[in-house]
């Protein structure tokens, strides 16, 4: 990097020397950074780091050691106690409930679905298992109007945003009514009207996203920029934008140009990590050598924490504070690491059992889950028992089921869907090119089957015509 | 010490002035042609003259002269400037208008590298115009974040060479934001991405490259690549005001080379239509940036010498592309010649020529002829031979007209 910024530099004394010397340069504020050291100065005065004291001791700086690892903040054991009775579960009866229910609606639609994929009648399937309170818990700390970018194991975001049932499975079955016009791979939700963009596959490209979405919410927060699109009836005037993004994501170079850029330009951003042991096959050993992600926030001069994601109500409290710092002095990025352990397989194309014991698993599922630290906890404050559970389970079972076979019966999209959206417009090469195609489905009619197609084989026609 | 080797003073002298000339002979020439300084003897591969090229409006009146221009414009003033004026003028005007657009990039706040946002962040603010860290892949992710909540953020790639980074987050990102969104309708269509890009004369590896064909196959984008002060304003700020993400690529070597008389006050120029810049009857040209210099002035040679008559088209947007305009060029004409800096092979070359063959095969009197890199590096000192000059594309007309 070096090397090129020099050879830049060295372009631009080339290119620049004629032009324009009479122009005074004003010295610009951001350029002062300070004089020279002095002799009897205890600190360096370097421009690179302005308060770095001198020492004569020659000592590497070390990484931190297991002992003392950035601890992880919790308020639920895993009996489902509140550990610090002064400080309470932050949550009314109620409100616990309505999360509880999430969760379990969730796990239930992710049972539901791995299965329907297994036989044939999906084409792929992810599951939150054990991370449900993860993307419900931090949900509900957030304000609606807050802007969300996901990677695509938050299922529980959208739910607990209010996506429905018959949402999801329009998505899943890429169905004439799915808002992502039968165009994503299956678990790649979206929602203009739940601020939540669409999900794509490509890691950790999200999160410098999130980052200039911050910036946007940031000028619209101090009123530099108008709200773009006047705000609902009941939104947040101040807002922020949270991204999700998994520990194997964190290695990828977005993730490190993202975390700068949001940290130079003092975006309000809540970066949540769900950091869950496992990369596809890849365990954290593999990934980073660090103590975490959460280590590295500090390096990039951001306000961090560290979560038990198995832990709501945990997870709540930090992500409501956090956002409460994001939207301080103006804006600032925050740094939530939530510890996990993914329960399923990475995807339905995913044996895990390949690269971990199943006792392992199994360990995790029956010693400390999300949605049985809850439920312990409601048993324990005498609002949820054995029969409630048993309803509850049968009746999101049906209703799952309902949404399923209603999403199913459901034609896919008009084949026009093929093609418009590129552009804004459609172009004259995409217009040729829809119009040869079209020709091939007139005079090749037994070679394709489009009647499940909203339209038919005559999908494309409705393009030929708009002039 | 023999006396004929040069005094330590003399050296040190000169490497402190890099850009003073070694021999006080070579003080006359132009400072890009440094390293392609063509032989003695040579009658097409001078150094251009920008000066005098048909291609810039060297008065008012031919400048407004542009029909496409609309009328209060034509009827206002004009003024001389170079291409990173116009491109300044244009991110100004965008930052007055309309307080959506940001302007950011690597060491933007300054003016730029290439001077291109001189003064913009002490007269917007650094709220809106502002340094990014070093990171093409943020600055870019971050840009189209900042479009997909409605800003319309001007980044800038310092230079085209170092876009690659960011290649996942235009490729994969910006172009398929508004399709993979669906029904929800939300785009980052606001975004424009800027950079110079081209030979320059001793750029080398990395400050020469034109990668325009990588972004011509990614659907949901656009590509727009200036000629000259007056279309880098105008195109610009259509880019920026466009509802598709743009690839804006500036050619630097233009960016002081080029002057020419262009509107005081903002106007748009189409990004969707090619420009005819001379019509003639027996091979059409069809070139787009600084290639069109040369292939104006080997037109010049080749019509003085073969008594041929060549017509020259400005693709300017090279994606999507006005296929109208150039086969009806080379419908008439019955030849075709496409010229660009960068490597023949899957070039925007290969594109043009193919469309030609299919669309106007009956009426091809010759192969299609691509003047394009070879297919290498752009080292060093061998730019000369590398990059398209004037030689070959005279040669590419003689070959044409004689096939």
């Amino acid at each position: 990097m070096s090397f090129r910024y020099s050879a830049r530099r060295l372009r631009l004394q080339r290119l620049s020397t004629p032009c324009n010397v009479s122009r005074t340069v004003r010295a610009p504020a951001w350029q002062c950074r300070g004089v020279a050291s002095t002799a009897n100065a205890e600190k360096v005065l370097f421009p690179g780091a302005l308060n770095s004291e001198f020492t004569n001791t020659l000592e590497f700086l070390q990484p931190s050691k297991s002992k003392d690892a950035i601890s992880t903040y919790r308020c639920l054991n895993q009996y489902g106690e509140i550990i610090d009775k002064s400080v309470g579960a932050d949550t009314t009866d109620e409100e616990a409930l309505e999360l509880y229910k999430n969760m379990v609606k969730l796990s239930v639609m992710d049972l539901l679905m791995f299965e329907a994929q297994r036989q044939g009648r999906l084409s792929f399937y992810m599951v939150s298992a054990g991370e449900e309170g993860i993307s419900i818990g931090s949900a509900s700390a957030l304000h609606p109007s807050d802007v969300i970018f996901t990677q695509y194991r938050e299922s529980g975001v959208y739910l607990q945003r209010g996506f429905t049932l018959a949402q999801f499975m329009n998505q899943l079955f890429a169905n004439s009514s799915d808002n992502g016009l039968g165009r994503n791979m299956p678990v790649h939700y979206g929602s203009k009207e739940l601020n939540i963009h669409t999900i794509s596959s490509t890691l950790a490209t999200q999160i410098p996203h999130a980052a200039g979405a911050a910036y946007a919410l940031k000028l619209q927060n101090q009123g530099t920029v108008g709200r773009i699109g006047a705000p609902a009836e009941g939104e947040e005037v101040e807002r922020v934008v949270v991204c999700f993004f998994g520990e194997g994501a964190a290695s990828e170079g977005d993730f490190h140009s993202a975390l700068n850029i949001a940290a130079t330009r003092q975006v309000p951003c809540i970066f949540i990590c769900r950091n869950n042991g496992y990369a596809i096959s890849t365990p954290t050993s593999d990934q980073y050598r660090g103590d975490g992600i959460a280590s590295r926030g500090a390096g990039y001069g951001m306000t961090t924490i560290r979560v038990d994601g198995n832990d709501i109500f945990a997870v709540r409290r930090a992500v409501k504070s956090a956002r409460a710092l994001a939207l301080e002095d103006g804006g600032r990025p925050v740094l939530v690491e939530c510890m996990a352990y993914r329960v399923g397989h990475h995807s339905t194309s995913d044996d895990s059992f390949a690269y971990r014991q199943r006792v392992e698993v199994e360990d995790w599922k029956r010693r400390d889950n999300p949605i049985t630290r809850l439920r312990k906890w409601l048993e324990s404050r005498k609002v949820w028992d054995d029969a409630a559970e048993k309803t509850l389970r049968s009746e999101t079972r049906k209703e799952v089921l309902r949404a399923f076979e209603e999403a199913e019966k459901q034609k896919k999209p008009s084949l026009k869907y093929a093609f418009t959206d590129v552009w804004e417009e459609l172009t004259e090469e995409q217009k040729a090119h829809v119009g040869e195609m079209n020709d091939i489905l007139k005079r090749y009619p037994k070679e394709y089957d489009f009647e499940g197609y909203e339209g038919g084989a005559g999908g494309l026609e409705e393009l030929l015509q708009k002039k | 010490m023999a006396a004929k080797t040069p005094s330590m003073r003399v050296l040190s002298r000169y490497l402190l002035k890099p850009q003073a000339p070694l021999h006080p002979a070579r003080r006359s020439r132009p400072h890009s042609r440094q390293y392609s300084a063509a032989a003695a003897g040579a009658r097409l591969n001078v150094p251009l003259e920008y000066d005098s090229t048909p291609l810039l409006h060297h008065t008012s009146k031919a400048a407004l002269a542009n029909p496409e221009l609309p009328e209060h414009i034509r009827k206002g003033q004009t003024k001389r400037i170079n291409l990173y004026t116009a491109v300044n003028e244009a991110l100004r005007h965008a930052l007055q208008t309309d307080e959506r657009v940001l302007v950011f990039g690597e060491d933007i706040q300054f003016g730029g590298v290439f001077r291109c946002t001189m003064n913009l962040a002490a007269d917007f603010g650094t709220d809106r115009v502002f340094n990014t860290p070093l990171s093409e892949q943020g600055l870019v992710g971050f840009a189209i974040g900042a479009a997909a909540e409605g800003l319309r953020p001007v980044a800038e790639v310092q230079f085209a060479d170092y876009v690659f980074p960011a290649f996942d987050q235009i490729h994969n990102e910006a172009a398929k934001y508004r399709y993979r969104s669906g029904s929800t309708g939300v785009n980052c269509g606001g975004l424009t991405i800027r950079m110079p890009s081209g030979s320059v004369g001793h750029g080398a590896l990395y400050h020469t490259q034109s990668p325009e064909a990588l972004f011509t196959h990614t659907p949901g984008l656009r590509v727009v690549v200036p000629r000259s002060p007056v279309q880098a304003k105008g195109l610009l700020l259509a880019s920026i005001k466009t509802a598709d993400p743009v690839i804006f690529m500036e050619p630097k070597i233009l960016y002081r080379a080029a002057v020419e008389q262009v509107p005081v006050d903002a106007y748009e120029l189409p990004l969707d239509k090619a420009e005819v810049l001379k019509s003639g009857k027996d091979v059409t040209i069809i070139s787009y940036g600084t290639p069109l210099y040369t292939c104006s002035a080997a037109i010049a040679a080749a019509e003085k010498d073969f008594g041929c008559s060549v017509e020259l088209i400005d693709l300017r947007t090279i994606y999507p592309w006005d296929r109208e305009t150039v086969l009806n060029s080379v419908k008439k004409t019955g030849r075709a010649i496409v010229v660009h800096e960068s490597m023949m092979n899957a070039g925007v070359g290969a594109e043009v020529a193919a469309t030609i063959q299919e669309q106007a095969f009956l009426r091809l009197e010759a192969p299609v002829k691509r003047v394009a890199g070879w297919a290498t590096h752009t080292g060093l000192v061998f730019e000369k031979i590398i990059i398209p000059d004037v030689t070959r594309v005279y040669d590419a007309i003689k070959k044409t007209i004689d096939y």
